[in-house]
């Protein structure tokens, strides 16, 4: 993965200039310093105890008993840099009945997260630097987490006719994807390689030959053909993962893969990094720890695209992610009107929550050393997403605080009433997690204290200047 | 548990029972031979006659009166009769039917002889009598029961009774080619 | 189990209790008035999303033959597809006063959400390519009372010919002849064998003509001609040539062969030739069939309150 782009400093020095004055609200003039206090803080180096001390949007210092203005209590937890999700649907503008940038970016928050990269399956698409914005201004307005839209590949995501990357590149785009969809004509993706080579961008690419998948409900196999229902078979997401694969291989553009979810694509992705390509992969937590099993009650809460697979795709799935064929893990949260998850299986929509759980479904079912967790959960995916400058830094002096502290052994039940999300449709619903999200700083500014999302008036900056 | 006989009821958890057999197998063969008898007498056409058993306490009396019948006059008529999907208590306890009614002939304008082996609250019968009527409306109908253990819930009784046993309400009594035992709760004094 | 939703609800027992009254019901068929009181002001609600009238007709006879009420609401499936829709209905139905729900729809599993939405009992009357518990049932029964095997299919030798992957009856059968004992084999062509099928006593191949002199039950399904318009099948008779029933291949079957069809007939496609010309046909006997076991099925549910023996 070749990451030049993160030194080219002209465009990041500038819209970290202009993220400074936007962000530049109450909460942390006035010199009032925060301490993190006992966690242990996780760094590439490793993870050791120590406290951290937070003032002016900085980290001013890590050590042994420091003091401050106002204590988080960090017994027990972590403490790293705030987690980056690579893949999001805050399905605003246009479907606000499922979910808001508000309330998404505060289910982020409650997760651990201080930034997100929206999809632009949108309506309208983010695939114009005017969706683009106002996303960008909902986000900053509701102060809960960075959102870095992506663009579509695609106009309107139809698979024909390239996007205008270049333009949406320079109002500080970095991922371009048709998720919802794959694109499926080859020669649409070779040339969208070849033109974005040189753009500083990457292409985000959903693996799945449509062809394959009309009116697939779930996962190709023994459960599929006992419950009557059109199968979504693996080889639909390897056959466009080795094309593309191949196509990167051609082309010398970087790719980054979605929400794998196939023994076999984790197979692919581990031979194309050998041969040295510039590839990257996300897995999403519900991919690592649900089977299709779950969808003999036909329950639409399991629908997700791609579907959920067999206990053997999962075990390649967290083998993958522990060896780092597998960079990050991405949420792919998606939330969905509750009567629409009431319809029937095959007219359901699919798609699952994530942010609030992703912390505890990747503790739980993968159990990776802390290192490892921050490395899928923040530092690849800041990286990927191009902002590397704010997010997934070190936890060390002078870098921004965009923090998540987080317990490894905490238990907890998941209730789908209780989520910030304004949808219900998480799979996890009753299941108990071990690990959950504390605090979370962005910025400097607490967003999450002991597991509450902290309503700051001070969010909406008043006279900030910035905004739309 | 003696071969061959019927319980009234089967319940889960028994409490102690103490039985008592109120008819021998002697009494029990010289009841139906005289029920034979009686209904010759009041009916000289056996040939016409239509007798049938109630499913399934009735159904071997009725074919051991069938056989007294033709032995003294002439063989009538035989058949047997569920009434499960007759009874007024359906949704209210298990009905599992046993087996399906044979009922040889239209009845209608027949004389039918029904029999069972108790007669309680009388709510069988009436089952019986309607599901009767949807073979053919009988010219009329009479009732024979080996023991009638009182407890009538409905106007309904007998024409021929085998024995009259007064019984309490938790008394369960069984009937059988072998004898009838009344069994009371209660252990043994 | 207070709903029929899918035959794996089913065990021996069950479907041994089933059979039993079913032949109550027969009995009470054959007469020239086939009435009994049996679930008199009891309510049976036909909820079709999917166009049957056959089902239909045979689950409202059942149930008025028991001398329950009935309620018909049937709509097409394009304007009444939203879960909303299907759980108003439902709900509303429920408000009025239902003992039992039969419900078809074109998606699997929408049955199972209708329990849900109600607390009386649920029918499955097909659902998508799913189930149809019911058919399962009576072809089951016919086989067992035309064979004269009891309640079992115990070494039964059945073929099941034609487009499995979208049948509910062929799942249904499938899974019921096998707990029954029966020696299943599956005639079909490659892309329509769903994956995983073969198992216990279930055998697949594309051979018909090999395996018709030993079946003592050949069952054919229906195969809808849009399949071959969506690029599904080859074009041509090919299909009929290779699985469909004619006379050279009527005359195949041994002498005691039973045909079944679980109906609306595709003539010309499956059928070939003239079942009526058959003498080892039985279709008119599932239907009658149809009809008892279907009675069978609400006295249960709705007498005993519970489908297990």
């Amino acid at each position: 993965m070749t990451d030049n782009w993160e030194h080219d400093s002209g465009e990041a020095t500038a819209e970290r200039a202009g993220h400074a004055v936007t962000k530049k609200n109450g909460a942390t003039t006035g010199g009032r310093s925060i301490v993190i206090k006992g966690g242990t803080v996780v760094n590439r180096g490793g993870a050791a105890r120590a406290d951290v001390l937070v003032v002016d949007g900085l980290v001013s210092a890590v050590g042994e008993d420091l003091t401050g203005d106002e204590i988080l209590d960090a017994a027990g937890c972590h403490v790293s840099s705030g987690f980056v999700d690579l893949h999001a649907h805050l399905r605003e503008p246009g479907r606000e009945e499922a979910e808001t940038i508000t309330t998404g970016t505060r289910a982020a928050a409650l997760g651990g997260y201080t930034a997100v990269v929206a999809m632009p399956n949108t309506e309208p698409a983010q695939d114009c630097p005017e969706v683009v914005a106002f996303v960008k201004a909902r986000a900053a307005e509701a102060g809960w987490c960075d959102v870095h839209p992506a663009g579509c590949i695609t106009v309107g995501r139809l698979g024909k006719v390239l996007a205008a990357f270049e333009t949406l590149a320079s109002v500080g785009v970095r991922i371009f994807t048709d998720d919802g969809n794959g694109v499926q004509d080859p020669l649409i993706m070779r040339r969208a390689l070849e033109y974005s080579r040189h753009l500083g961008i990457t292409l985000a690419q959903h693996c799945e030959v449509a062809r394959l998948t009309e009116g697939a409900v779930m996962h190709e196999g023994q459960c599929c053909s006992a419950m009557g229902v059109p199968g979504w078979p693996a080889i639909a997401e390897e056959l466009m993962l080795h094309r593309d694969i191949e196509l990167v291989r051609l082309t010398g553009a970087p790719m980054h893969f979605l929400h794998l979810s196939t023994a076999g694509s984790v197979d692919l992705v581990r031979r194309a990094k050998a041969d040295g390509l510039p590839v990257t992969a996300e897995v999403a937590p519900h991919h690592l720890a649900l089977t299709d099993e779950l969808l003999r009650g036909f329950d639409p809460v399991f629908k997700v695209n791609p579907p959920l697979r067999t206990a053997a795709d999962i075990a390649a799935l967290r083998a993958g992610l522990l060896d780092g064929t597998i960079d990050a893990v991405a949420t792919d949260h998606a939330p969905h009107a509750h009567h629409t998850k009431q319809m029937p299986l095959d007219s359901a929509p699919p798609g699952m929550l994530g942010l609030e759980t992703a912390l505890g479904v990747v503790l739980t079912a993968v159990s990776p050393d802390p290192v490892r967790v921050v490395e899928t959960m923040s530092w690849n995916p800041a990286r990927i997403a191009g902002i590397g400058a704010e997010h997934g830094r070190p936890v060390a002096r002078g870098e921004p605080a965009n923090l998540a502290v987080w317990d490894s052994s905490r238990v907890w039940t998941v209730d789908r009433a209780s989520l910030a999300s304004k949808s219900r449709n998480t799979p996890f619903h009753g299941m108990e997690l071990r690990g959950r999200n504390v605090h979370t700083l962005l910025r400097g500014r607490v967003t999450v204290r002991d597991g509450i999302a902290q309503e700051s008036g001070d969010a909406r900056s008043i006279g900030s200047g910035g905004g739309r | 548990m003696p071969a061959g006989s019927s319980f009234v009821r089967i319940r889960l958890t028994r409490p102690p029972m103490t039985a008592a057999e109120v008819l021998t197998r002697d009494q029990v063969d010289r009841a139906i031979a005289r029920i034979a008898h009686e209904i010759a007498e009041k009916h000289p056409e056996t040939s016409s006659l239509v007798v049938i058993g109630m499913q399934s306490g009735g159904v071997w009396i009725a074919e051991r009166l069938a056989g007294h019948l033709a032995r003294i006059a002439e063989a009538p008529l035989t058949g047997s009769i569920d009434v499960s999907m007759y009874r007024d208590d359906i949704s209210m306890r298990p009905v599992t039917p046993v087996a399906p009614s044979r009922i040889p002939v239209d009845l209608a304008g027949r004389t039918v002889v029904l029999v069972d082996d108790v007669l309680y609250t009388g709510r069988t019968v009436r089952a019986a009598l309607a599901a009767l009527n949807d073979h053919g409306r009988p010219g009329a109908v009479r009732l024979a029961v080996m023991v009638d253990r009182g407890h009538r819930e409905l106007p309904i009784r007998p024409d021929f009774v085998g024995k009259n046993i007064p019984t309490h309400l938790d008394d369960e009594v069984s009937v059988g080619p072998e004898g009838v035992i009344v069994a009371r709760p209660g252990a043994d004094v | 189990m207070k709903h029929l939703l899918s035959t794996h609800d089913l065990d021996v027992p069950t479907v041994a209790a089933i059979m039993n009254v079913a032949d109550h019901m027969s009995e009470i068929n054959a007469r020239s008035v086939p009435k009994v009181p049996a679930l008199l002001g009891r309510t049976v609600a036909s909820v079709f999303f999917e166009d049957s009238t056959r089902t239909r007709v045979s689950f409202e006879t059942a149930a008025k033959r028991l001398s329950a009420d009935t309620m018909s609401f049937s709509a097409s499936t394009s304007s009444v597809n939203k879960g909303e829709s299907i759980r108003d209905t439902i709900e509303t139905l429920s408000a009025i006063g239902v003992d039992a729900f039969v419900v078809r729809h074109a998606s699997s599993g929408v049955p199972v959400s209708v329990t849900e939405w109600t607390d009386a009992s649920v029918v499955n009357a097909g659902d998508g390519w799913h189930q149809h518990p019911t058919q399962a049932l009576l072809d089951a029964y016919t086989i067992t009372r035309e064979l004269g095997t009891g309640n079992t299919l115990a070494g039964v030798r059945v073929a099941i010919v034609g487009d499995i992957m979208h049948s509910r009856v062929a799942r249904s059968n499938i899974d019921l002849f096998a707990r029954l004992g029966a020696r299943v084999t599956l005639v079909a062509p490659g892309m329509l064998l769903p994956a995983g099928l073969a198992g216990p006593g279930i055998t697949v191949t594309d051979a018909l003509d090999d395996v018709l002199p030993d079946v003592e039950v050949l069952y054919m399904l229906r195969v809808q001609r849009e399949r071959m318009d969506a690029g599904l099948l080859p074009v041509g008779g090919e299909y009929s040539a290779r699985f469909g029933l004619d006379e050279r291949r009527a005359r195949m079957l041994s002498g005691d062969a039973i045909v079944m069809h679980p109906g609306p007939m595709n003539r010309g496609i499956e059928m070939v030739m003239d079942p009526a010309e058959l003498p080892g046909s039985r279709i008119l006997a599932q239907v009658r069939n149809g009809v008892s076991v279907r009675m069978a099925v609400l006295f249960r549910l709705l007498g005993d309150g519970q489908l297990g023996a």
